[in-house]
């Protein structure tokens, strides 16, 4: 009988065993086939909107076609690529950033090889799709800028996460995107932009293609930005520098709003989205005019004699000076000690004459009463003072990289320089060159501050976050000085425009409204008292820097302006005209604020 | 002679009325059979991602087996008894042709191209062996003297080496216990068995060094530790322990078994089709067909016990035993107690000639049940 046995034994082996896998460890295997089949994927956010003030669109999303590989479904990847390059074209390096990412993806992620890929591309890969088994185009938002370099430096751009961002990055949080914020607003809000990514489960099969869907949790669009930035005024003020260099911000005084920030020459940040080719990068980046460079917030430059102002209502709150004091000016300023005299910038004519008062000093930009000022103020009161202003630390404005400008004092001498503070170093910094540097927008924001009459704002590019009105931000201190002294300054101002020795006369025509500005002028490179500057001697970029600031209308300040030009010469010429432009702009665009407010 | 004949259609079960036996048909065998075929066609279904193809297709080739097997009833054994030997040599010639002019896949050359069809000579030997060892033994002395054990031995090892190398282990290991419960069912005496046995066990490293291919050697080693390497040579192992396990009592349902129907499980509607069914029918399922493969079996041996000739007995002994062979290792490889090696699930399995093979064997097993009784 054991013929019959042995069946039967061998039988119940086999019952044993599946009885085992079946009942015994049945919960291990059905969690295990769970597993198995569900794969979570991410589903990518969009990526929050940009607007400017009146709604108009500044950063969009666009559709974009990649083509993606996915290994595991290719039977042979290298083939897979040579056959590729045979459909369109895929460079050397597209391959090697290729199987850089392929070390970094979780398997059947799908891979891309390449960017942005034409009409023409994807119909070819369409026909080809038979022997390209593994590859795949996909769509996906892309970035897209519609007024192009119009906001290249503020807005920035996003571009592909590369190796560095991806060890910093919640990885979590970019599943489903390759992008992220580079520069400017797009990498100051990436939080709020990014957007909330989202998942979908889906059954797949061992190949990893996705047979259906189980359970999809929605991403959320990132936040939409409503920013200051007013479209209008940019144009204004970026076409207004033709193919000058230089920088311009312009301030609403009632909240720090920036309502223009232009920095000249710029580019088109629609070239870095989806990877900028090597030779439009090495053109940008070597260009001599630097148009990489954010002039408006890494710029530093000699603010040069737009700080007299501030300086001068410096002195008055600190009774050093006062309306009546008046000084003679033929030319130099002699300090005790001191050999080498300081001279004015018109020493050619004989300076300013007599009966120089604060007034005086400041529509007609007299450099001799303010060394005096300078120095009778001390440096300590004046890096006091400034820092209220704006100046010698950061704003504190909603974008990166935002530079400090120089606001010198002893400290900082002594750290910066390991020297002494000596006098002359103040008479140097009292019509703002030696160690001062300021950047356009911490001009922009002494306008303001001026304008205001002491209401600090710290300056802001954000109006709205979704519909949200944002808090305007307002440190606690108001800049302490009596109006009596406001007035004064603010009158000298208006006549640098308005009167007939202003040295901006040259914008008054045509005004209905006022202006107050002062000009300024900042050296490039340092002339000897003996010499004499003679722009005509000189290489063009060595051309001295011609600068602004401004607010209007003078009696009610709505706007407020810092600007530079590069190798301009002279402010009231190169610099005042593009600031009249931006603030006829925007007085024609905001002619019911002035009413409404008087 | 005429009074003889006379005789013999009275005792005979030939003198049996019965259409079925008219017919040469075993109702209970055939019913079995029939029942096994529609779960196989009913797990096929789903086994092949609902592929109707595949359906007609196997079905297509139940109904040649089918027939086949009727028309082979109608022989009596002893004609089997004498073609044998001849069977056996087309047999062995046709393995020799597929060592030099055979097709395959995936890296075995099993097939030989007949033009219309293609036929695998290592699923004919399965049948020829047995009969031919049947044949052979039944008519030397019982216990079977040393020399007859060798020859037969010989003729079951020369199959079974030339079927290794295409390579085709499972089906080898079938064709060698066929052979050898042939010489069992013989009488062979208990000192060779514990012999053989022994023999077995020294042959073990010699064929772990000398014989077995480095992805035969991977199985065995994969066996005993699928989980270390997961997506490679473990997969298979992994994939089906967990359809199987993830069953549980009642199965997922038809058609709804995921490890299936989304591909993680390879080979689910040929070798690795139990799986399907354990998943989908649950231990329920299993243990349902597990019911039905004894039932036949059970049978089988019935008819063996009742069989006219020594021929017969040993044959369908033989035949019903490994059959059982092929449900132990198939059974056992896809829940991973045994090496994978090729075995295909008798009558579920997606397979033209498996399937043929298997109802010309149950042909001949209907022939001994209803040969006429011997006075």
């Amino acid at each position: 009988m054991s013929q019959q046995l042995v069946p039967l034994l061998l039988t119940a082996v086999l019952i044993t065993r599946y009885f085992d896998l079946q009942i015994s460890r049945y919960e291990n295997f059905a969690t295990q086939s769970n597993n198995n089949r569900v794969l979570v994927r991410p589903v990518a956010p969009s990526r929050g909107l940009i607007y400017d003030r009146s709604g108009k669109l500044i950063a969009d999303n666009r559709p974009s076609y990649n083509l993606t590989i996915v290994p595991e479904r290719s039977p042979d990847v290298e083939k897979l690529l040579t056959d590729l390059g045979d459909v369109i074209s895929i460079s050397e390096r597209d391959i090697q950033r290729f199987r850089k990412r392929l070390k970094q993806r979780r398997p059947f992620e799908k891979t891309n090889l390449r960017f942005n890929l034409s009409e023409e591309e994807r119909a070819a890969l369409a026909v080809n799709g038979h022997r390209l088994v593994g590859a795949e185009t996909s769509a996906r938002l892309k970035r897209f800028y519609p007024e192009g370099e119009l906001f290249a430096h503020v807005v920035g751009y996003v571009g592909r996460i590369n190796e560095r961002e991806s060890q910093t990055i919640e990885a979590v949080k970019y599943r489903g995107t390759d992008s992220i914020g580079k520069i400017g607003l797009e990498k100051f809000y990436e939080q709020q932009l990014l957007g909330t990514v989202g998942s979908e489960q889906v059954e797949t099969n061992a190949l990893g293609r996705v047979m259906r869907l189980l359970d999809k949790t929605g991403a959320q669009s990132g936040d939409n930005l409503t920013l200051h930035l007013d479209s209008n005024l940019q144009r204004v003020g970026l076409d207004s520098f033709k193919d000058q260099r230089g920088a311009l911000v312009a301030i609403e005084v009632e909240t720090g709003g920036i309502l223009a920030m232009v920095s000249a020459p710029t580019y088109d940040p629609n070239l870095f989205v989806t990877g900028i080719s090597q030779k439009n990068y090495d053109s940008l980046l070597y260009s001599k005019d630097r148009p990489l460079f954010d002039r408006a917030v890494r710029g530093q430059y000699p603010p040069g004699s737009t700080i007299k102002p501030m300086f001068g209502l410096i002195a008055l709150q600190e009774k050093v000076v006062t309306p009546n004091y008046k000084i003679k000016d033929n030319g130099y300023f002699y300090f005790k000690g001191i050999e080498r005299p300081w001279r004015d910038h018109n020493f050619a004519r004989g300076g300013h004459g007599d009966g120089v008062d604060l007034s005086k000093a400041i529509i007609e930009s007299c450099d001799v009463y303010f060394y005096d000022l300078g120095v009778k103020t001390g440096i300590d009161r004046l890096s006091e003072y400034s820092a209220y202003f704006g100046l010698g630390s950061p704003t504190g404005i909603d974008v990166p990289g935002e530079r400090p400008g120089i606001m010198p004092d002893r400290a900082w001498k002594k750290g910066a320089r390991g020297q002494s503070w000596f006098n002359g170093d103040t008479i140097n910094v009292s019509i703002g060159q030696g160690f001062m540097l300021a950047t356009p927008l911490q001009l922009a924001v002494m306008s303001a501050r001026i304008a205001s009459r002491g209401e600090v704002r710290t300056p802001q590019l954000v109006k709205a976050i979704n519909g949200q009105e944002q808090p305007i931000l307002q440190p606690e201190q108001t800049i302490n000085i009596s109006d009596r002294h406001w007035d004064y300054v603010h009158k000298a101002m208006q006549d640098v425009v308005h009167s007939n020795r202003g040295t901006a006369r040259s914008i008054s025509q045509g005004l209905n409204y006022k202006i107050a500005g002062k000009t300024g002028t900042a050296q490039v490179i340092s002339i000897n008292a003996e010499e004499e500057y003679d722009s005509s001697k000189l290489d063009k970029r060595q051309w001295d820097h011609a600068l602004f600031v401004a607010f209007a209308p003078a009696d009610d300040p709505k706007i407020a302006i810092g600007l530079i030009v590069e190798n301009g010469e002279h402010g009231g010429s190169a610099a005042a005209p593009i600031a009249r432009a931006v603030i006829d702009a925007y007085m024609q665009s905001n002619p019911s604020t002035t009413l409404v407010n008087r | 002679m005429h009074r003889n004949d006379f005789v013999r259609q009275l005792n005979s079960p030939g003198g049996d009325r019965r259409p079925s036996r008219v017919m040469h048909i075993d109702i209970p065998l055939l019913l079995i059979l029939l029942a096994l075929c529609s779960i196989g066609l009913t797990v096929l279904y789903s086994a092949s991602g609902e592929s109707i193809f595949y359906v007609k297709r196997q079905a297509t080739f139940m109904l040649i087996g089918l027939f086949s097997m009727l028309a082979i009833a109608q022989f009596q054994p002893r004609v089997w008894e004498r073609w044998s030997s001849f069977i056996y040599i087309c047999g062995l010639l046709s393995l020799v042709a597929v060592l030099f002019f055979g097709v395959g896949a995936k890296g075995a050359q099993r097939w030989l191209d007949l033009g219309v069809t293609r036929f695998q000579p290592s699923e004919l030997m399965k049948i020829a062996v047995p009969m031919t060892l049947a044949s052979y033994l039944s008519k030397r002395y019982m216990p079977p003297r040393f020399k007859h054990v060798l020859i037969a031995v010989t003729a079951t090892l020369i199959p079974v080496f030339l079927v290794a190398r295409q390579p085709d282990l499972g089906t080898s290991l079938i064709i060698f216990s066929s052979g050898f419960f042939a010489l069992f069912l013989a009488g062979l005496g208990k000192r060779y068995i514990i012999s053989t046995a022994l023999l077995a066990m020294a042959a073990v490293p010699t064929l772990w060094f000398y014989v077995m291919l480095d992805y035969q050697k991977q199985r065995v080693l994969t066996l005993l530790s699928p989980e270390q390497d997961k997506l490679g040579a473990g997969w298979n192992i992994m994939q089906s322990t967990t359809a199987i396990g993830s069953g549980g009592w009642n199965g997922k349902g038809w058609t709804e078994g995921t490890q299936s129907q989304l591909n993680f499980l390879p080979e689910s509607h040929t070798d690795f089709i139990i799986a399907v069914l354990a998943e989908e029918f649950g231990l329920i399922g299993v243990l349902t067909m597990l019911a039905l493969y004894l039932l036949l079996i059970g049978r089988c041996m019935i008819i063996a016990l009742n069989a006219q000739s020594m021929f017969g007995r040993i044959l369908a002994s033989t035949i019903s035993l490994t059959f059982f062979v092929y449900i132990f290792v198939n059974m056992g490889m896809v829940s991973g107690i045994l090496p994978v090696v090729g075995a295909p699930l008798p009558f579920i399995s997606y397979g033209g000639t498996a399937i043929v093979t298997l109802f010309l064997g149950f042909g001949i097993l209907m022939a001994i049940s209803t040969e006429p009784k011997r006075i």
